[in-house]
Protein backbone atom coordinates (compact mmCIF):
# COMPACT_ATOMS: atom_id res chain seq x y z
CA UNK A 1 0.00 0.00 0.00
CA UNK A 2 1.27 3.26 -0.99
CA UNK A 3 0.47 6.08 1.91
CA UNK A 4 0.02 8.81 -0.72
CA UNK A 5 -2.34 7.13 -3.15
CA UNK A 6 -4.66 5.96 -0.64
CA UNK A 7 -4.63 10.10 0.15
CA UNK A 8 -5.08 11.07 -3.14
CA UNK A 9 -8.35 8.76 -3.30
CA UNK A 10 -9.85 9.50 0.06
CA UNK A 11 -8.80 13.13 -0.63
CA UNK A 12 -10.58 13.15 -4.36
CA UNK A 13 -14.07 11.45 -2.54
CA UNK A 14 -13.97 14.09 0.10
CA UNK A 15 -13.57 16.97 -2.27
CA UNK A 16 -16.89 15.83 -4.10
CA UNK A 17 -18.71 15.25 -0.66
CA UNK A 18 -19.34 11.19 -0.96
CA UNK A 19 -19.35 9.20 1.77
CA UNK A 20 -17.37 6.69 3.57
CA UNK A 21 -18.51 3.79 1.45
CA UNK A 22 -17.14 5.14 -2.01
CA UNK A 23 -13.97 5.71 -0.57
CA UNK A 24 -13.36 2.36 1.35
CA UNK A 25 -14.69 0.93 -1.96
CA UNK A 26 -11.98 2.40 -4.63
CA UNK A 27 -9.06 1.76 -2.12
CA UNK A 28 -10.50 -1.61 -2.44
CA UNK A 29 -10.83 -2.18 -6.44
CA UNK A 30 -7.18 -0.78 -6.18
CA UNK A 31 -6.08 -3.01 -3.85
CA UNK A 32 -8.24 -5.72 -4.29
CA UNK A 33 -8.70 -5.67 -0.30
CA UNK A 34 -9.08 -2.87 2.35
CA UNK A 35 -5.49 -2.78 4.18
CA UNK A 36 -5.08 -2.19 8.00
CA UNK A 37 -3.20 0.69 7.40
CA UNK A 38 -5.23 2.20 4.80
CA UNK A 39 -8.30 1.80 6.66
CA UNK A 40 -6.36 3.62 9.90
CA UNK A 41 -5.52 6.76 7.35
CA UNK A 42 -8.92 6.80 6.24
CA UNK A 43 -10.46 7.25 9.62
CA UNK A 44 -7.36 9.58 10.70
CA UNK A 45 -8.11 11.57 7.53
CA UNK A 46 -11.75 11.72 7.43
CA UNK A 47 -12.11 13.01 11.55
CA UNK A 48 -13.92 9.40 12.07
CA UNK A 49 -13.36 7.12 14.22
CA UNK A 50 -11.46 4.13 13.34
CA UNK A 51 -14.21 1.98 15.59
CA UNK A 52 -17.05 3.31 12.67
CA UNK A 53 -14.65 2.96 9.87
CA UNK A 54 -14.16 -0.84 10.99
CA UNK A 55 -17.61 -1.14 11.79
CA UNK A 56 -18.23 -0.34 8.16
CA UNK A 57 -15.91 -2.53 6.48
CA UNK A 58 -17.01 -5.53 8.57
CA UNK A 59 -20.41 -5.16 7.92
CA UNK A 60 -20.52 -5.55 4.23
CA UNK A 61 -19.40 -8.63 2.49
CA UNK A 62 -18.18 -7.14 -0.19
CA UNK A 63 -14.88 -5.24 1.70
CA UNK A 64 -12.94 -7.63 2.47
CA UNK A 65 -10.02 -7.11 5.15
CA UNK A 66 -7.79 -10.38 3.65
CA UNK A 67 -5.74 -9.78 0.43
CA UNK A 68 -7.63 -11.38 -2.44
CA UNK A 69 -6.86 -13.71 -5.26
CA UNK A 70 -6.50 -12.39 -8.97
CA UNK A 71 -9.61 -13.46 -10.02
CA UNK A 72 -12.83 -13.56 -8.07
CA UNK A 73 -15.26 -16.04 -8.51
CA UNK A 74 -19.02 -15.58 -7.52
CA UNK A 75 -21.54 -18.15 -7.15
CA UNK A 76 -25.11 -17.07 -6.78
CA UNK A 77 -26.91 -18.60 -4.13
CA UNK A 78 -30.08 -15.97 -4.27
CA UNK A 79 -33.53 -18.13 -3.85
CA UNK A 80 -33.25 -18.23 -7.54
CA UNK A 81 -30.06 -19.72 -8.31
CA UNK A 82 -30.32 -21.81 -5.16
CA UNK A 83 -33.25 -24.07 -6.49
CA UNK A 84 -31.34 -24.45 -9.45
CA UNK A 85 -28.48 -25.96 -7.31
CA UNK A 86 -26.33 -22.93 -6.77
CA UNK A 87 -25.14 -24.91 -3.87
CA UNK A 88 -23.78 -27.69 -5.51
CA UNK A 89 -22.10 -25.40 -8.02
CA UNK A 90 -20.39 -23.83 -5.00
CA UNK A 91 -19.53 -26.85 -3.86
CA UNK A 92 -17.92 -27.76 -6.65
CA UNK A 93 -16.35 -24.51 -6.79
CA UNK A 94 -14.53 -25.76 -3.31
CA UNK A 95 -13.46 -29.14 -4.19
CA UNK A 96 -11.46 -27.77 -7.49
CA UNK A 97 -10.01 -25.11 -6.03
CA UNK A 98 -9.79 -26.44 -2.56
CA UNK A 99 -10.93 -23.12 -0.26
CA UNK A 100 -13.73 -23.00 1.14
CA UNK A 101 -16.27 -19.74 -0.19
CA UNK A 102 -14.68 -16.97 0.94
CA UNK A 103 -11.15 -18.10 1.21
CA UNK A 104 -8.25 -17.19 -0.98
CA UNK A 105 -6.67 -19.99 -2.59
CA UNK A 106 -2.98 -19.98 -1.74
CA UNK A 107 -1.34 -19.37 -4.84
CA UNK A 108 -3.31 -16.45 -4.61
CA UNK A 109 -5.09 -17.02 -7.69
CA UNK A 110 -8.42 -17.56 -6.81
CA UNK A 111 -11.08 -15.86 -4.36
CA UNK A 112 -14.47 -18.05 -4.14
CA UNK A 113 -16.61 -15.78 -2.68
CA UNK A 114 -20.64 -16.84 -2.75
CA UNK A 115 -23.12 -14.17 -3.58
CA UNK A 116 -27.00 -13.48 -2.78
CA UNK A 117 -28.35 -12.87 -6.44
CA UNK A 118 -26.76 -10.94 -8.80
CA UNK A 119 -29.68 -9.48 -10.37
CA UNK A 120 -30.08 -12.37 -13.60
CA UNK A 121 -32.09 -14.56 -11.57
CA UNK A 122 -33.77 -15.77 -15.00
CA UNK A 123 -30.43 -17.11 -15.86
CA UNK A 124 -29.72 -18.99 -12.84
CA UNK A 125 -27.51 -20.39 -11.98
CA UNK A 126 -25.35 -17.29 -12.38
CA UNK A 127 -21.29 -17.29 -11.95
CA UNK A 128 -19.34 -14.45 -12.17
CA UNK A 129 -15.20 -14.29 -12.45
CA UNK A 130 -13.69 -11.07 -13.01
CA UNK A 131 -17.21 -9.17 -13.98
CA UNK A 132 -18.03 -11.98 -16.63
CA UNK A 133 -21.39 -13.45 -16.77
CA UNK A 134 -21.33 -17.42 -17.23
CA UNK A 135 -25.14 -18.61 -16.84
CA UNK A 136 -26.84 -21.62 -16.69
CA UNK A 137 -23.79 -22.97 -15.32
CA UNK A 138 -23.49 -27.02 -14.29
CA UNK A 139 -20.95 -28.61 -12.35
CA UNK A 140 -19.40 -29.99 -15.53
CA UNK A 141 -18.62 -26.21 -16.71
CA UNK A 142 -16.98 -25.70 -13.47
CA UNK A 143 -13.61 -26.90 -14.86
CA UNK A 144 -13.58 -24.81 -17.96
CA UNK A 145 -14.45 -21.58 -16.70
CA UNK A 146 -11.59 -21.62 -13.62
CA UNK A 147 -9.59 -22.67 -16.54
CA UNK A 148 -10.84 -19.62 -19.12
CA UNK A 149 -10.59 -17.25 -15.83
CA UNK A 150 -6.98 -18.44 -15.63
CA UNK A 151 -6.11 -17.82 -19.21
CA UNK A 152 -7.72 -14.50 -18.57
CA UNK A 153 -11.27 -13.49 -19.71
CA UNK A 154 -10.73 -10.84 -22.13
CA UNK A 155 -12.27 -7.62 -21.60
CA UNK A 156 -13.84 -6.36 -25.19
CA UNK A 157 -13.37 -2.99 -25.82
CA UNK A 158 -14.56 -1.09 -28.39
CA UNK A 159 -11.05 0.95 -29.40
CA UNK A 160 -10.38 -2.94 -30.81
CA UNK A 161 -13.82 -4.32 -31.31
CA UNK A 162 -15.06 -3.32 -35.10
CA UNK A 163 -17.72 -5.87 -34.87
CA UNK A 164 -21.44 -3.94 -35.42
CA UNK A 165 -24.45 -6.38 -35.24
CA UNK A 166 -27.42 -6.31 -34.06
CA UNK A 167 -28.15 -7.74 -30.44
CA UNK A 168 -31.51 -8.47 -28.68
CA UNK A 169 -31.55 -8.04 -25.12
CA UNK A 170 -34.14 -8.44 -21.78
CA UNK A 171 -34.03 -7.67 -18.62
CA UNK A 172 -31.68 -10.35 -16.36
CA UNK A 173 -34.55 -9.98 -13.83
CA UNK A 174 -37.90 -10.30 -15.21
CA UNK A 175 -36.44 -12.27 -18.67
CA UNK A 176 -39.04 -9.56 -20.44
CA UNK A 177 -37.80 -8.30 -23.88
CA UNK A 178 -35.90 -4.76 -24.02
CA UNK A 179 -36.61 -4.51 -27.50
CA UNK A 180 -38.65 -1.84 -28.96
CA UNK A 181 -39.61 -2.39 -32.48
CA UNK A 182 -41.84 0.76 -32.83
CA UNK A 183 -39.03 3.10 -32.72
CA UNK A 184 -35.86 1.73 -34.78
CA UNK A 185 -32.48 3.32 -34.19
CA UNK A 186 -30.06 2.74 -36.89
CA UNK A 187 -32.70 0.80 -38.54
CA UNK A 188 -33.15 -1.77 -36.39
CA UNK A 189 -35.49 -2.22 -33.19
CA UNK A 190 -34.45 0.04 -30.27
CA UNK A 191 -33.03 -1.36 -26.86
CA UNK A 192 -35.78 0.71 -24.28
CA UNK A 193 -35.11 1.05 -20.73
CA UNK A 194 -35.84 3.94 -17.91
CA UNK A 195 -33.12 6.12 -16.85
CA UNK A 196 -32.46 8.31 -13.97
CA UNK A 197 -29.84 10.72 -13.52
CA UNK A 198 -29.68 13.95 -11.40
CA UNK A 199 -33.56 13.55 -10.18
CA UNK A 200 -34.81 13.07 -13.75
CA UNK A 201 -35.79 10.25 -14.83
CA UNK A 202 -37.70 9.22 -18.34
CA UNK A 203 -37.47 6.54 -20.99
CA UNK A 204 -34.02 5.91 -23.19
CA UNK A 205 -33.46 4.01 -26.67
CA UNK A 206 -30.29 2.67 -27.15
CA UNK A 207 -29.39 1.37 -30.70
CA UNK A 208 -29.12 -2.18 -30.67
CA UNK A 209 -25.66 -2.73 -32.70
CA UNK A 210 -23.69 -3.80 -30.26
CA UNK A 211 -20.94 -1.30 -30.26
CA UNK A 212 -23.05 1.60 -31.81
CA UNK A 213 -23.25 4.85 -29.32
CA UNK A 214 -26.64 5.85 -31.14
CA UNK A 215 -29.33 7.01 -28.42
CA UNK A 216 -32.28 9.07 -27.79
CA UNK A 217 -33.68 10.19 -24.66
CA UNK A 218 -36.70 12.05 -22.81
CA UNK A 219 -34.21 14.31 -20.95
CA UNK A 220 -30.65 15.74 -22.47
CA UNK A 221 -28.00 13.55 -20.62
CA UNK A 222 -24.99 15.35 -20.56
CA UNK A 223 -21.46 13.81 -20.95
CA UNK A 224 -19.96 12.44 -18.48
CA UNK A 225 -23.18 12.01 -16.22
CA UNK A 226 -23.35 8.58 -14.97
CA UNK A 227 -27.25 7.18 -15.54
CA UNK A 228 -28.97 4.49 -13.64
CA UNK A 229 -31.24 2.01 -15.73
CA UNK A 230 -33.80 0.01 -15.04
CA UNK A 231 -36.01 -2.44 -16.77
CA UNK A 232 -39.49 -0.76 -17.79
CA UNK A 233 -41.43 -4.19 -16.68
CA UNK A 234 -40.22 -4.93 -13.12
CA UNK A 235 -38.27 -1.76 -12.34
CA UNK A 236 -35.12 -3.55 -11.11
CA UNK A 237 -32.20 -1.90 -11.46
CA UNK A 238 -30.10 -3.07 -14.47
CA UNK A 239 -26.86 -3.24 -12.55
CA UNK A 240 -23.90 -5.51 -13.58
CA UNK A 241 -21.48 -7.09 -11.45
CA UNK A 242 -18.29 -5.58 -12.38
CA UNK A 243 -17.26 -1.29 -12.96
CA UNK A 244 -16.34 -0.07 -16.62
CA UNK A 245 -12.91 -1.42 -17.80
CA UNK A 246 -12.35 2.09 -19.15
CA UNK A 247 -13.65 4.49 -16.72
CA UNK A 248 -14.53 2.85 -13.44
CA UNK A 249 -18.08 3.66 -13.26
CA UNK A 250 -20.76 0.86 -12.80
CA UNK A 251 -21.92 -1.29 -15.88
CA UNK A 252 -25.50 -1.72 -17.31
CA UNK A 253 -26.13 -5.45 -17.86
CA UNK A 254 -28.92 -7.10 -20.11
CA UNK A 255 -29.62 -10.35 -21.37
CA UNK A 256 -28.71 -11.23 -24.69
CA UNK A 257 -31.54 -13.55 -26.19
CA UNK A 258 -29.12 -15.69 -28.37
CA UNK A 259 -27.76 -16.62 -24.85
CA UNK A 260 -25.11 -14.66 -22.65
CA UNK A 261 -24.69 -11.03 -20.99
CA UNK A 262 -24.04 -7.73 -22.87
CA UNK A 263 -22.28 -5.14 -20.32
CA UNK A 264 -22.11 -1.28 -20.98
CA UNK A 265 -20.89 1.63 -19.34
CA UNK A 266 -23.24 3.48 -17.33
CA UNK A 267 -21.37 7.02 -18.08
CA UNK A 268 -22.54 8.66 -21.09
CA UNK A 269 -20.00 8.90 -23.55
CA UNK A 270 -17.94 6.06 -22.33
CA UNK A 271 -17.43 3.12 -25.12
CA UNK A 272 -16.73 0.29 -22.57
CA UNK A 273 -18.89 -2.34 -22.64
CA UNK A 274 -18.08 -5.95 -22.07
CA UNK A 275 -19.67 -9.28 -23.81
CA UNK A 276 -20.05 -13.08 -22.75
CA UNK A 277 -22.07 -15.45 -25.24
CA UNK A 278 -23.56 -18.52 -24.40
CA UNK A 279 -21.16 -20.16 -27.44
CA UNK A 280 -18.16 -21.81 -27.62
CA UNK A 281 -19.22 -24.33 -24.97
CA UNK A 282 -21.12 -22.63 -22.79
CA UNK B 1 -47.03 18.97 26.63
CA UNK B 2 -48.95 15.21 24.62
CA UNK B 3 -51.70 13.41 26.36
CA UNK B 4 -51.51 9.67 26.17
CA UNK B 5 -53.60 6.93 28.28
CA UNK B 6 -51.60 4.24 30.01
CA UNK B 7 -53.22 1.51 31.33
CA UNK B 8 -56.17 3.41 31.12
CA UNK B 9 -54.44 6.44 32.83
CA UNK B 10 -54.18 9.71 31.20
CA UNK B 11 -50.50 11.16 31.08
CA UNK B 12 -49.30 14.29 30.00
CA UNK B 13 -45.52 14.48 29.11
CA UNK B 14 -43.10 16.51 27.10
CA UNK B 15 -42.37 15.78 23.30
CA UNK B 16 -40.10 13.82 22.80
CA UNK B 17 -40.21 11.13 25.51
CA UNK B 18 -40.38 7.70 25.19
CA UNK B 19 -43.07 5.61 26.35
CA UNK B 20 -40.72 4.49 28.91
CA UNK B 21 -40.20 7.53 30.69
CA UNK B 22 -44.14 8.14 30.53
CA UNK B 23 -44.89 4.69 32.20
CA UNK B 24 -42.50 4.98 35.03
CA UNK B 25 -43.36 8.77 35.64
CA UNK B 26 -46.59 6.90 36.78
CA UNK B 27 -45.20 3.99 38.71
CA UNK B 28 -45.64 1.09 35.92
CA UNK B 29 -42.68 -1.00 36.33
CA UNK B 30 -41.40 -2.24 32.66
CA UNK B 31 -38.33 -4.42 32.90
CA UNK B 32 -35.29 -2.91 30.60
CA UNK B 33 -32.02 -4.47 29.62
CA UNK B 34 -30.36 -2.68 27.11
CA UNK B 35 -31.58 0.48 28.72
CA UNK B 36 -29.45 2.78 30.92
CA UNK B 37 -30.51 6.56 32.04
CA UNK B 38 -27.20 9.06 30.39
CA UNK B 39 -27.04 6.76 27.06
CA UNK B 40 -29.63 7.06 23.81
CA UNK B 41 -31.59 4.56 23.37
CA UNK B 42 -30.98 1.28 21.41
CA UNK B 43 -34.08 -0.82 21.49
CA UNK B 44 -31.81 -4.41 21.51
CA UNK B 45 -32.98 -6.25 23.65
CA UNK B 46 -37.10 -6.12 23.47
CA UNK B 47 -37.29 -6.50 27.04
CA UNK B 48 -38.91 -3.26 27.01
CA UNK B 49 -42.25 -4.71 24.92
CA UNK B 50 -45.41 -2.64 25.64
CA UNK B 51 -48.67 -2.94 23.56
CA UNK B 52 -50.52 -0.01 22.00
CA UNK B 53 -53.59 0.77 19.80
CA UNK B 54 -56.86 -1.26 20.18
CA UNK B 55 -58.91 -3.97 17.99
CA UNK B 56 -56.69 -5.43 15.18
CA UNK B 57 -54.15 -2.75 15.01
CA UNK B 58 -52.81 -3.27 18.30
CA UNK B 59 -49.03 -3.97 18.22
CA UNK B 60 -45.89 -4.87 20.46
CA UNK B 61 -43.58 -1.86 20.67
CA UNK B 62 -40.58 -1.75 22.50
CA UNK B 63 -41.50 1.22 25.02
CA UNK B 64 -37.32 2.56 25.06
CA UNK B 65 -37.42 3.32 21.73
CA UNK B 66 -41.06 4.45 21.18
CA UNK B 67 -41.55 8.51 21.33
CA UNK B 68 -44.93 9.56 23.42
CA UNK B 69 -47.79 10.17 20.55
CA UNK B 70 -51.19 12.26 21.63
CA UNK B 71 -53.96 10.34 22.51
CA UNK B 72 -52.18 6.40 22.24
CA UNK B 73 -53.31 4.11 24.22
CA UNK B 74 -50.25 2.10 26.04
CA UNK B 75 -50.54 -1.62 27.89
CA UNK B 76 -47.54 -2.14 29.79
CA UNK B 77 -49.02 -5.42 31.21
CA UNK B 78 -50.99 -6.77 29.31
CA UNK B 79 -51.45 -10.59 28.49
CA UNK B 80 -49.99 -10.37 25.02
CA UNK B 81 -47.32 -8.42 26.52
CA UNK B 82 -46.52 -10.78 29.36
CA UNK B 83 -46.48 -13.54 26.94
CA UNK B 84 -43.85 -11.90 24.88
CA UNK B 85 -41.71 -10.80 27.84
CA UNK B 86 -41.71 -13.93 29.19
CA UNK B 87 -40.44 -15.56 25.65
CA UNK B 88 -37.76 -12.93 25.44
CA UNK B 89 -36.35 -13.83 28.96
CA UNK B 90 -36.41 -17.18 27.71
CA UNK B 91 -34.42 -16.75 25.01
CA UNK B 92 -31.53 -14.29 26.59
CA UNK B 93 -31.64 -17.26 29.24
CA UNK B 94 -30.79 -19.67 26.95
CA UNK B 95 -28.13 -17.34 25.33
CA UNK B 96 -26.54 -16.29 28.33
CA UNK B 97 -27.32 -18.39 31.37
CA UNK B 98 -24.51 -17.13 33.23
CA UNK B 99 -25.36 -13.38 33.65
CA UNK B 100 -26.82 -12.75 37.04
CA UNK B 101 -28.81 -10.13 35.57
CA UNK B 102 -30.60 -11.88 33.24
CA UNK B 103 -31.35 -14.75 35.71
CA UNK B 104 -32.52 -12.15 38.79
CA UNK B 105 -35.04 -11.01 35.76
CA UNK B 106 -36.41 -14.15 34.91
CA UNK B 107 -36.84 -15.39 38.30
CA UNK B 108 -38.36 -12.33 38.87
CA UNK B 109 -40.91 -12.85 35.48
CA UNK B 110 -40.69 -16.81 36.93
CA UNK B 111 -39.37 -17.87 34.29
CA UNK B 112 -39.00 -21.08 35.18
CA UNK B 113 -38.18 -23.44 32.43
CA UNK B 114 -35.82 -22.89 29.68
CA UNK B 115 -36.73 -24.82 26.78
CA UNK B 116 -33.74 -23.69 24.09
CA UNK B 117 -29.89 -24.95 24.05
CA UNK B 118 -27.94 -23.13 26.11
CA UNK B 119 -25.33 -21.24 24.73
CA UNK B 120 -23.16 -19.57 27.48
CA UNK B 121 -22.61 -16.81 24.91
CA UNK B 122 -20.36 -14.03 26.05
CA UNK B 123 -22.03 -11.09 24.91
CA UNK B 124 -25.75 -10.43 23.95
CA UNK B 125 -25.04 -7.75 22.19
CA UNK B 126 -27.12 -4.83 24.10
CA UNK B 127 -24.42 -2.61 22.90
CA UNK B 128 -24.86 -0.74 26.87
CA UNK B 129 -20.70 -1.32 26.15
CA UNK B 130 -20.21 0.78 23.02
CA UNK B 131 -22.45 3.61 24.02
CA UNK B 132 -21.02 3.79 27.45
CA UNK B 133 -18.16 4.13 26.05
CA UNK B 134 -19.07 6.47 23.16
CA UNK B 135 -21.44 8.69 25.23
CA UNK B 136 -20.09 8.80 28.57
CA UNK B 137 -16.24 7.87 28.37
CA UNK B 138 -16.22 9.61 25.17
CA UNK B 139 -13.01 7.74 23.74
CA UNK B 140 -15.05 5.71 21.35
CA UNK B 141 -12.75 2.74 21.82
CA UNK B 142 -14.93 0.36 21.08
CA UNK B 143 -17.65 -0.73 18.53
CA UNK B 144 -19.76 -3.02 16.55
CA UNK B 145 -18.33 -5.35 13.92
CA UNK B 146 -19.19 -7.55 11.20
CA UNK B 147 -22.93 -8.52 11.16
CA UNK B 148 -25.85 -11.36 11.39
CA UNK B 149 -23.99 -14.40 13.06
CA UNK B 150 -20.82 -12.75 13.03
CA UNK B 151 -21.61 -9.52 14.78
CA UNK B 152 -19.35 -8.92 17.63
CA UNK B 153 -17.68 -5.96 19.31
CA UNK B 154 -14.02 -5.11 19.93
CA UNK B 155 -11.54 -2.76 18.87
CA UNK B 156 -10.80 -1.95 15.52
CA UNK B 157 -8.66 -4.68 14.51
CA UNK B 158 -8.78 -6.36 17.46
CA UNK B 159 -5.78 -4.40 18.87
CA UNK B 160 -4.99 -2.61 21.75
CA UNK B 161 -7.11 0.67 21.42
CA UNK B 162 -5.08 4.00 21.33
CA UNK B 163 -9.01 5.95 22.36
CA UNK B 164 -9.51 3.48 25.08
CA UNK B 165 -8.98 5.82 28.71
CA UNK B 166 -8.83 2.55 30.82
CA UNK B 167 -11.91 3.58 32.44
CA UNK B 168 -13.70 0.14 32.81
CA UNK B 169 -16.96 1.45 31.90
CA UNK B 170 -17.90 -1.04 29.54
CA UNK B 171 -16.86 -3.96 31.85
CA UNK B 172 -19.19 -2.17 34.40
CA UNK B 173 -22.09 -2.01 32.52
CA UNK B 174 -21.76 -5.27 30.85
CA UNK B 175 -24.72 -7.75 31.57
CA UNK B 176 -23.14 -10.60 30.38
CA UNK B 177 -20.94 -11.25 32.75
CA UNK B 178 -20.29 -9.11 36.21
CA UNK B 179 -18.17 -11.31 38.32
CA UNK B 180 -14.80 -10.84 36.12
CA UNK B 181 -13.71 -7.82 37.56
CA UNK B 182 -14.14 -8.85 41.08
CA UNK B 183 -11.45 -11.00 40.46
CA UNK B 184 -9.08 -8.84 43.45
CA UNK B 185 -11.62 -9.11 45.68
CA UNK B 186 -13.55 -12.34 45.73
CA UNK B 187 -15.41 -12.43 48.01
CA UNK B 188 -17.48 -8.56 47.11
CA UNK B 189 -18.89 -11.32 44.53
CA UNK B 190 -22.53 -11.45 45.73
CA UNK B 191 -23.58 -14.26 43.81
CA UNK B 192 -22.96 -16.10 40.12
CA UNK B 193 -21.79 -19.10 42.30
CA UNK B 194 -23.65 -21.04 40.20
CA UNK B 195 -22.06 -20.36 36.86
CA UNK B 196 -19.36 -18.42 37.31
CA UNK B 197 -16.90 -19.88 40.08
CA UNK B 198 -13.81 -17.34 39.17
CA UNK B 199 -13.35 -15.01 37.13
CA UNK B 200 -14.19 -16.32 33.53
CA UNK B 201 -11.05 -14.43 32.44
CA UNK B 202 -8.27 -16.91 34.27
CA UNK B 203 -10.43 -20.12 32.88
CA UNK B 204 -10.56 -19.11 29.72
CA UNK B 205 -7.47 -19.48 27.47
CA UNK B 206 -7.71 -16.47 25.47
CA UNK B 207 -8.75 -12.60 26.82
CA UNK B 208 -10.42 -12.08 23.11
CA UNK B 209 -13.48 -13.36 23.71
CA UNK B 210 -13.83 -11.91 27.01
CA UNK B 211 -15.52 -8.43 27.16
CA UNK B 212 -12.91 -6.70 28.96
CA UNK B 213 -11.32 -4.54 26.10
CA UNK B 214 -8.97 -3.23 28.29
CA UNK B 215 -5.05 -3.26 27.44
CA UNK B 216 -3.53 -3.91 29.91
CA UNK B 217 -6.22 -4.74 32.48
CA UNK B 218 -6.24 -2.08 35.39
CA UNK B 219 -8.97 -3.96 37.05
CA UNK B 220 -7.48 -7.17 37.97
CA UNK B 221 -3.53 -6.74 37.32
CA UNK B 222 -4.00 -10.25 34.96
CA UNK B 223 -0.88 -10.03 32.61
CA UNK B 224 -2.79 -9.83 28.73
CA UNK B 225 -0.87 -12.66 26.32
S1 LIG C 1 -12.28 0.94 29.35
FE1 LIG C 1 -11.79 1.68 27.30
S2 LIG C 1 -13.16 0.55 25.98
FE2 LIG C 1 -14.00 0.39 28.05
S3 LIG C 1 -15.46 2.13 28.23
FE3 LIG C 1 -13.48 2.82 29.03
S4 LIG C 1 -12.55 3.80 27.26
FE4 LIG C 1 -14.17 2.50 26.45
S1 LIG D 1 -20.10 -6.88 25.85
FE1 LIG D 1 -21.69 -6.78 27.42
S2 LIG D 1 -22.37 -4.65 27.42
FE2 LIG D 1 -21.25 -4.99 25.52
S3 LIG D 1 -22.84 -5.53 24.05
FE3 LIG D 1 -22.04 -7.44 24.87
S4 LIG D 1 -23.42 -7.94 26.55
FE4 LIG D 1 -23.75 -5.77 26.06
S1 LIG E 1 -8.89 -9.13 32.77
FE1 LIG E 1 -10.72 -7.95 32.34
S2 LIG E 1 -12.33 -9.46 32.60
FE2 LIG E 1 -10.57 -10.31 33.59
S3 LIG E 1 -10.78 -9.70 35.74
FE3 LIG E 1 -9.53 -8.16 34.69
S4 LIG E 1 -11.00 -6.60 34.11
FE4 LIG E 1 -12.17 -8.42 34.55
S1 LIG F 1 -34.71 -1.80 27.13
FE1 LIG F 1 -35.94 -1.42 25.42
S2 LIG F 1 -35.18 -2.83 23.97
FE2 LIG F 1 -33.83 -3.12 25.66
Amino acid sequence: MKTDEVVSIIDKHQGQGDGLISVLEEIQSKYSYLPTDALKLVAERTGRSPVDVYGVATFYKSFSLKPRGKHLCSVCLGTACHVRSGQIIAQEFERQLEVKAGETTPDHEFTLETVACLGACALGPIVVVDGHYFSKVNTAKVRSILKRARRGLDKVEIKTDRRIFPVAVSCPRCNHSLMDPAHPLDDAPSVRVTATFDGQHGWLRLSSLYGSPTLESKHDIPVDTVVDFFCPHCHAELRGASSCPECGAPMVAMIVRAGGIVQICARRGCKGHMLDLNGGGF
Amino acid sequence: MITLAINRLPVAVEEGETLLEAARFLGFPIPTLCHMDGLSPYGACRLCVVEIGEGPKARLVSSCTYPAQEGLKVRTASARVLRARKMILELLLASCPQSKIIQDLASAHRVSQQRFRQEHEDCILCGLCVRMCEQQMMAKAIGFRGRGETRSIGTPFDMKSEQCRLCGGCIYVCPACQLRCTYTEPDKAICGGCANLSPPCVEKEQFDDMMCYMNPCVACEIEKD
